[in-house]
């Protein structure tokens, strides 16, 4: 059979190689739900099935997971989760028609709570709704894949992850599915490699297939050429995560000893889950995006309670935040506007906050409350005029006052700017702020007029053309005259063969995802800058 | 028979959410007494011993939990669950230095 691969999107990193087991996509119910007493007699076994086969979940469940099967049990033993269903069972509508709308009921209650950890919450009771929903309509749960499968499938739940025996290994492709969606996060923990929005279509159970998460790539009955690559690909990555731990939790020093500092880019708290704060020099990115996509916008209080944790957890270290950075690639609903010619060009990052300043408030409000805790920074994104940083310093100062007037705990959080416009990076001089940023993803397709997300340009999109370069060592060198901090957060400070050419620009502090923290530590303790200084100048 | 009140700040990093909500009301159902919480003292009230209402308050860190509770072992009821919102539910071990 001939070859065939498969790209999706990288969801959990790793390498599998084994047989594959489609799900088959469920029949749908020939069975007739009723309503009246016979309806209700159906929901209540069926409810029966789905706790039994959970509670014996949750026994073989510890930590997390343990946890959310825990939550999942104990909301469908509480009969007020479902007394609206039976009053409407009773009224005439279809026992799977109203449990599923008592269940959408509450899950749009917890999507729509403006608290990033109430809505996360959201997938949980979604999974228990699909759980008794099958039961009732006596579909048969989805056949247990062996232990050690390459599982692919539409899309997959949180209990069905849980449910699977990984302890032989194996990996997820789905077609759906996202790298930031609950079944990632779970994957990622779990260290089971995971493919998400992979066109999974004519792949066959039985078929043996070779999984690269780190790419994206699926290879199904894959050829010699391909195996030796799989097989070399895997002991690289075997290597270099063997090396980089050992530099993980050290401070990173270049081989000559020139300290470079290593913070951390984060978008919530499953980020750090579980990290020790040793690995870095603090956070150097919080993406205060995702707070943002539930229906209802986040209120000062959940966004205070994210920001606190994350000072909290850093115990001292400093944690830049960035402002809301809606627009261009980043949609908010409500927020940004719809149909913009070009987004990326468009009302974006501090623009759009300074357009209507009301959403702002209240983010500068809950960042001023959270920064009587800890080492908390501010920074602002696509600043293109220093007249920007002056009026968001102007809404800070009046949000600070207005706090303070009111009695509330607040710090002098410093406030800072992305360095993402080419207007901003070759005049940043003129701008007075505590700290600088180079987002190094917008300012490259910027500098390169090739978007980031199109395929056809991405090659142009090269942050080590020497144009992208000199503008770094120009924004590293007003560092070092200005004696304010430069670091950069972009994709690139991640690439471990762009680190040297950074550490050349004269960059000497970095923000990478966690992950990549030991493997960037490793990068700089094998870069020498001193041949850097010796080629210059022989 | 009388009511026993009493309230308690939430000092645990996720607040009343998933497994606070859980211990909260399996505890709270170990009492005869029937408990409720309430985020202001005026009420609402709910059932302390619903996961489900309990997850409908919707109570994050810094919320100063009420609680009441009536029946013969009401008392006991309000100061097992006053003590495990001071034990920040057992989670947390990190922030606690923070606290």
């Amino acid at each position: 059979m001939a070859e065939r691969r498969i790209q999706g999107r990288p969801a959990a990193p790793g390498f599998f190689a084994g047989t594959l087991h489609v799900e088959a996509a469920r029949a749908v119910a020939a069975v007739e739900i009723e309503a009246g007493e016979a309806g209700a007699r159906a929901l209540r076994a069926a409810m029966a099935r789905a706790g039994a086969a959970l509670a014996a979940l949750a026994a073989r469940m510890q930590g997390e997971a343990g946890d959310i099967i825990g939550f999942q049990l104990a909301l469908l033993e509480d009969d007020a989760l479902t007394e609206g269903a039976f009053h409407a069972i009773e009224a005439g509508v279809p026992a799977d028609a109203a449990f599923a709308a008592a269940l959408d009921a509450e899950i749009t209650d917890y999507q729509t709570s403006g608290d990033a950890v109430f809505a996360a919450r959201a997938a949980d009771l979604s999974d228990l709704r699909d759980r008794v929903l099958a039961a009732l309509r006596g579909e048969a749960p989805a056949a247990a894949a062996a232990p050690g499968s390459i599982i692919v499938a539409a899309d997959f739940t949180p209990s069905r992850f849980l449910e699977q025996d990984w302890s032989r290994g194996g990996a997820l492709v789905l077609a759906g599915g996202s790298a930031s969606g609950h079944v990632a996060i779970l994957a990622r923990g779990r260290g089971v490699p995971m493919i998400a929005g992979a066109p999974v279509a004519g792949l066959a159970s039985g078929m043996q297939a070779l999984v690269q998460a780190d790419a994206g790539l699926l290879v199904a009955e894959p050829a010699a050429p391909s195996r030796a690559a799989f097989v070399a690909a895997q002991a690289a990555a075997d290597a270099a995560a063997s090396g980089a731990a050992e530099f993980a939790l050290r401070p990173a020093l270049t081989r000559d000893g020139t300290p470079v500092a290593v913070h951390l880019n984060i978008a919530g708290l499953a980020d750090i889950a579980g990290l020790d704060p040793a690995l870095c020099d603090g956070i150097g990115l919080t993406r205060t995006e995702f707070l943002f996509q539930g229906a209802a916008l986040p209120d000062e209080a959940a966004q205070y309670a994210f920001y606190r944790r994350l000072v909290d957890w850093a115990r001292g270290r400093p944690v830049v935040i960035r402002t809301l950075d809606a627009g261009g690639d980043k949609p908010v609903k409500g927020v940004t506007i719809d149909g913009e010619s070009n987004p990326f060009l468009g009302l974006r990052g501090i623009r759009l906050s300074l357009a209507g300043p009301d959403i702002f408030r209240v983010q500068l409000r809950a960042l001023l409350r959270a920064s009587a805790h800890g080492a908390l920074k501010i920074m602002l994104p696509m600043v293109t005029v220093p007249v920007e940083l002056e009026a968001a310093r102007a809404l800070l100062a009046d949000e600070a006052a207005r706090l303070r007037a009111a009695g509330a705990a607040i710090g002098q959080p410093e406030l800072g700017i992305m360095v993402e416009v080419p207007a901003c990076a070759l005049a940043l001089d003129l701008f007075d702020a505590d700290f600088f940023s180079i987002g190094s993803n917008d300012l490259t397709q910027y500098v390169t007029a090739a978007g980031r997300d199109m395929a056809s340009v991405a090659a142009l999109a090269d942050p080590a053309h020497p144009a992208v370069l000199r503008l770094i060592a120009l924004c590293a060198a007003h560092g070092v005259t200005s004696g304010r901090s430069v670091s950069l957060c972009g994709d690139a400070a991640a690439d471990p063969r762009l680190v040297p050419l950074l550490l050349d620009a004269g960059l000497r502090s970095l923000s990478v995802a966690p992950p990549f923290a030991g493997l960037v530590k490793q990068a700089i303790a094998a870069h020498d800058l001193r041949k850097k200084f010796r080629g210059e100048t022989t | 028979m009388s009511i026993v009140t009493a309230a308690e700040m939430l000092t645990n990093a996720t607040g009343l959410h998933a497994r606070p909500a859980v211990k909260l009301t399996g505890l709270a159902k170990s009492f005869a007494a029937s408990v409720e919480i309430a985020v202001s003292p005026d009420g609402p009230w709910s059932d302390a011993k619903s996961p489900v209402k309990v997850m409908r308050v919707r109570a994050p860190q810094g919320t100063l939990l009420h609680m009441r509770a009536s029946g013969v072992d009401a008392q006991a009821a309000v100061d097992a669950l006053c003590a495990l919102a001071r034990a920040r539910f057992g989670e947390d071990e990190a922030g606690a230095a923070h606290g």
